[in-house]
Formats: structure tokens, C-alpha cells, sequence
């Protein structure tokens, strides 16, 4: 039954190593990106605010693949924009998927950040005020720790939707788990077993993803 | 603005004079951000007045690429709704069913749909219309792109259904049981209208992410919806910046007037007579092949600040 399956000729660990890769990377940075977010949309200076607000709802709305395109069709072949990966096509791809998934996967960071900042009781801000903090200080010492923690459920949907969403890599190009689907697929006639392995794949990858990160969060919960 | 009041006091002077001192910075930042964007465009010839006319003097910009595509991607967009609705809430009701041979399969079912990108489920759905059925080549992206979104989406909205029926109050399952209703009958006349309300503007949210995941089947399916005009024009006008912008802006105000049907629906339901004050909200990180997973039932009017 699985004969077809010629390691040799298709490297499927490979391409799944890709898609943990990339997973890694934008999951890095669209954390990082999506808090600083979430810092403007909360901060107290009205520019940033707007600045934060239009960026999550441009982003949001845009269809993933189309960023993604804009990034390679726009940034790199229109504007000469390489990412410092000069002639290495491989590396070029993945530097540019990864900008396009932290640009749009940090806006829902930024929304499940911000809804976790609102779960924080206005009596701890006040009390972190009275002793002097700033508004720094508030957030870093006081209200993020205890926002961060409320905030795993959320941010472990988001991570398990990002996951997945690496398989759009394929459409510029990058040798992801889908684009090897795809090529096997319409070389092999075992149509079936293939999708059955790659479903099973991305299986292997999100549920466990999920039933950690789901205890964990249970596990950090601040009990109130 | 409940956020506001975590975070900090309202501003005295000194406080006033850094806002100020910051939003400065920023402006500044931002400032020297948009002039290198522009000194960027602008060294590639990408602000030529003649790449960006042809989108207003050139109709057949509109009338050959961008309205037939927009339209494709609507067309997907609402079968893959209207099928994926009745599946959902057969998968949901079929989820809280009490026996358990029917419960564990329909759990099995859409935690499977809903753990597999979207687009895997495309491509199957392409190859397997390729090689079981006579559908005609030209026609065939069209179904593969409908066919992924059903599975997914069913999924996602089954939970949605399972979430909506769950938060009704348990007083009208015991009214029901009380006057001898059938669990069908409790189901069909009791609840399920109930849940409708519950349910709708999460439902219309969902239709965001199925419009923005039809641009996966234009751009590795080849259906030629709104995305995929993109290519088209830019082919014809050497615009690639000028047309990704153009479709990016239609995208957005779409998913924008949807978003804020959906706000507003809220907000009516909340206030109707018929609700009981709960809306079910699907986790934001629903989006390409979403999440799924967060369904959360918010309680009555929670007084959030900014509504997105």
C-alpha cells in the first residue's frame, strides 16, 4: 500500500521540517511584533492608538495568501527587496513567508494580548500606581505578567492557526509540506494514502500543540 | 475604553508633556518610515501616474478583471455558507447527542476537519474531482475551492452551534423535559430557535474567513477569483504594487462591511426581545483555516471598550 512512498525521491521529513521551521520563526516574531502592537493600542498617546488600531484592521482583513504574494512579487522581484539572503532563492522564500505570516498572524496576537490586559482587575493598576510604578513599570512588572498568563488559550489557538496557515508558503514557492502534497499527488495515483499522510502529519503537529499548551494554560490560570 | 482605566490615571502636565514628548517620536518614526517607503516606490517608478490610472480612466480594468473575479470570490464564498450551515449545525447537534456512538464519530469528525489546513483539503478535493467525477476542467478549481471550505468550515461552525445551544439557559430544557417534550422536540422548538440568535454574528464573522481563504484557491488552483486579478492586470499594465494595493483595499472594505453587519447584529440581538443576552464569539484567531478551538461565551453586555 505504501509503496509509492519513495523516501528517496520524496523528502517528506524535510518538508515538514520547513513547516516546524517556519512555524518557529513567525510564531518568534509575531509575538514579539503583536505585544509591541498591543503596547500602542493600550498606550496613552493617541497617535499610536490610531497607528495600532489601523494596522490590526488593515492586516486583518487582507487575505493571508495575498500578503504573502505581496511579499514576494512585490517586496522582492518590484522593489529589489532581499532580506539580506542575496542570490540564495531557498532562503529568500522562507525569509520572505516569514515576514508575511509575522505581519498578519501578530495582529491576532495583539487582539488576544490586548482582551488578556482587559481580564487584569482595575484594583491591581491603581494599587501598582500608588506605589509610584510608571506607566512602564505597570505594564511590565503588573499587568503583563498577569495578562500573559490569562492570555495562553487564546495565543495557543493562534499559534495552532499559524501552524497551518505555513502552508501557503507554497504559493511562492517554498518547499513546504503542502507544495510536496501537490507535487505527489500529481505524480502518484494513490491519491488517498498520500492526503491521509499528510492530514496525519499536520495532526501530529497541532494536537499535541494544543493539549499542552491547553494544560498549561489551566496550569498558569490566575486564580481569582 | 475599560483598558484605559487598567493602565493609567488621567494625564497631569508632566504626564501630558511626555505623551506629547512621545507621540512626537513616533510621528517622527513613522514619518521616516513613509519616507523610505515612498523614496523606494519612487526610485522603481512604482508612483507613475501611469500605473495607477488606468484604475480610474481604463474601465475594462474593472469590468475584465477585478468585478468578475470579485464576484467569483463572493460566489465561493456564499455557496461554501449556505452548504457549510446545515452541516454545521447537523455535526453540532450531532456532538451533544446522549449516545455516545453518535457523539464520539461527529467529535471525531470535526476535530480531525478542524486540525488540517485548509488548503490540504483543497487540494484534495481538486485531485479527487479529477479523478472520480466528470466535472469540466474549467469548472473544477471552483468545487475544489467550495469542497475544502465545506469541510473546514462545518467544523468550525458545528462548534459554533454546540456553543450557541450549550450557553442557553438550563431552565429551558427542564421546561421543556416538564411539559413531556421528545428530545427532538426539545431540540426543533425549544432551543435551536434560541440558539439562532446566539449564534448569527459569529456565523457572519466565519463568512470573513472563508472570503479571505477563496484567494487560496487563485493563487495554487488556479480559480480565478479576485486575488488571482492581480496577476492579470499587472501582466497588462506592469503595476504589480499599484494592483496588489487596489485588490488588497477591495478585500478589506468587504470584510469590513461584514464585520460591521456583524457588530451591529450583535448589538440588535443583544438588545432584542428574544435574546437571552449571551452572544457566542469564535476565537479571533479563527482566520486562514482558522483555528477553531476558542469559542467563548461572552456574558451580557460587558461594556468593551473599542468593538473591532
Amino acid at each position: 500500500m505504501f509503496e509509492f512512498l519513495d523516501l528517496e525521491r520524496y523528502d517528506l521529513f524535510g518538508a515538514f521540517w520547513v513547516t516546524v521551521q517556519l512555524t518557529f520563526y513567525s510564531a518568534v516574531g509575531s509575538l514579539i511584533w503583536g505585544t509591541i502592537l498591543a503596547g500602542m493600542r493600550v498606550s496613552p498617546v493617541p497617535i499610536m492608538r490610531a497607528f495600532g488600531t489601523a494596522y490590526v484592521h488593515i492586516f486583518r482583513n487582507t487575505p493571508l495568501t495575498l500578503i504573502i504574494l505581496a511579499c514576494s512579487q512585490g517586496l522582492y522581484f518590484t522593489l529589489n527587496f532581499d532580506m539580506g539572503a542575496g542570490k540564495d532563492l531557498e532562503a529568500l522564500g522562507f525569509r520572505l513567508a516569514v515576514l508575511g505570516f509575522v505581519a498578519y498572524t501578530a495582529t491576532f496576537v495583539c487582539e488576544a494580548v490586548r482582551s488578556g490586559i482587559n481580564t487584569v482587575p482595575v484594583g491591581q493598576a491603581e494599587a501598582a500606581r500608588a506605589l509610584g510604578l510608571n506607566f512602564f513599570q505597570v505594564l511590565r512588572l503588573i499587568v503583563l505578567p498577569q495578562a500573559y498568563r490569562s492570555v495562553v488559550a487564546p495565543l495557543a489557538n493562534v499559534l495552532i492557526a499559524l501552524t497551518k496557515n505555513t502552508t501557503i508558503a507554497s504559493a511562492i514557492g517554498v518547499a513546504e509540506a503542502s507544495a510536496l502534497m501537490k507535487a505527489m499527488i500529481e505524480n502518484e495515483a494513490q491519491l488517498i494514502p498520500i492526503a491521509a499522510i499528510f492530514a496525519l502529519g499536520f495532526i501530529i503537529l497541532t494536537l499535541p500543540m494544543g493539549l499542552f499548551l491547553g494544560w498549561v494554560s489551566k496550569r498558569v490560570a490566575v486564580k481569582r | 475604553m475599560s483598558d484605559l482605566s487598567v493602565l493609567y490615571d488621567a494625564p497631569g502636565p508632566r504626564a501630558r508633556r511626555r505623551n506629547v514628548l512621545i507621540a512626537t517620536l513616533f510621528v517622527i518614526l513613522l514619518a521616516a518610515g513613509a519616507w523610505w517607503l515612498y523614496g523606494t516606490l519612487d526610485d522603481n517608478g512604482e508612483l507613475d501616474a501611469r500605473k495607477w490610472d488606468p484604475f480610474v480612466t481604463d474601465s475594462r480594468v474593472w469590468t475584465t478583471y477585478l468585478l468578475p473575479g470579485l464576484q467569483a470570490t463572493l460566489t465561493a464564498a456564499a455557496l461554501a455558507m449556505v452548504i457549510a450551515l446545515p452541516l454545521g449545525a447537523i455535526l453540532g447537534i450531532g456532538r451533544l447527542s446522549d449516545h455516545w456512538w453518535i457523539s464520539k464519530p461527529v467529535g471525531a469528525i470535526v476535530e480531525f476537519f478542524r486540525a488540517i489546513p485548509v488548503l490540504l483539503l483543497m487540494l484534495f478535493a481538486n485531485e479527487a474531482y479529477a479523478m472520480w467525477t466528470d466535472v469540466d476542467r474549467s469548472d473544477r478549481p471552483m468545487y475544489a475551492v467550495v469542497t475544502g471550505l465545506v469541510l473546514y468550515n462545518a467544523s468550525v461552525l458545528a462548534e459554533v452551534v454546540k456553543a450557541g445551544i450549550l450557553s442557553l439557559p438550563k431552565g429551558q430544557r427542564d421546561a421543556a423535559q416538564a411539559i413531556g417534550m421528545r428530545k427532538s422536540q426539545m431540540m426543533t422548538f425549544v432551543l435551536l430557535p434560541q440558539a439562532v440568535t446566539v449564534m448569527l454574528p459569529a456565523i457572519v464573522s466565519q463568512l470573513v474567513v472563508i472570503v479571505k481563504d477563496t484567494a487560496l484557491g487563485g493563487a495554487l488552483l488556479g480559480y480565478s477569483e479576485l486575488m488571482r486579478s492581480v496577476g492579470l492586470v499587472s501582466a497588462n499594465y506592469g503595476n504589480v504594487i499599484a494592483s496588489f494595493v487596489v485588490v488588497a483595499v477591495i478585500f478589506i472594505v468587504v470584510n469590513f462591511l461584514i464585520t460591521s453587519f456583524a457588530s451591529w447584529l450583535e448589538g440588535k440581538l443583544r438588545r432584542g426581545k428574544r435574546s437571552t443576552g449571551v452572544t457566542v464569539t469564535v476565537d479571533p484567531g479563527a482566520q486562514v483555516g482558522g483555528v477553531g478551538g476558542g469559542m467563548a461565551v461572552a456574558a451580557p453586555p460587558s461594556g468593551d471598550g473599542e468593538k473591532a
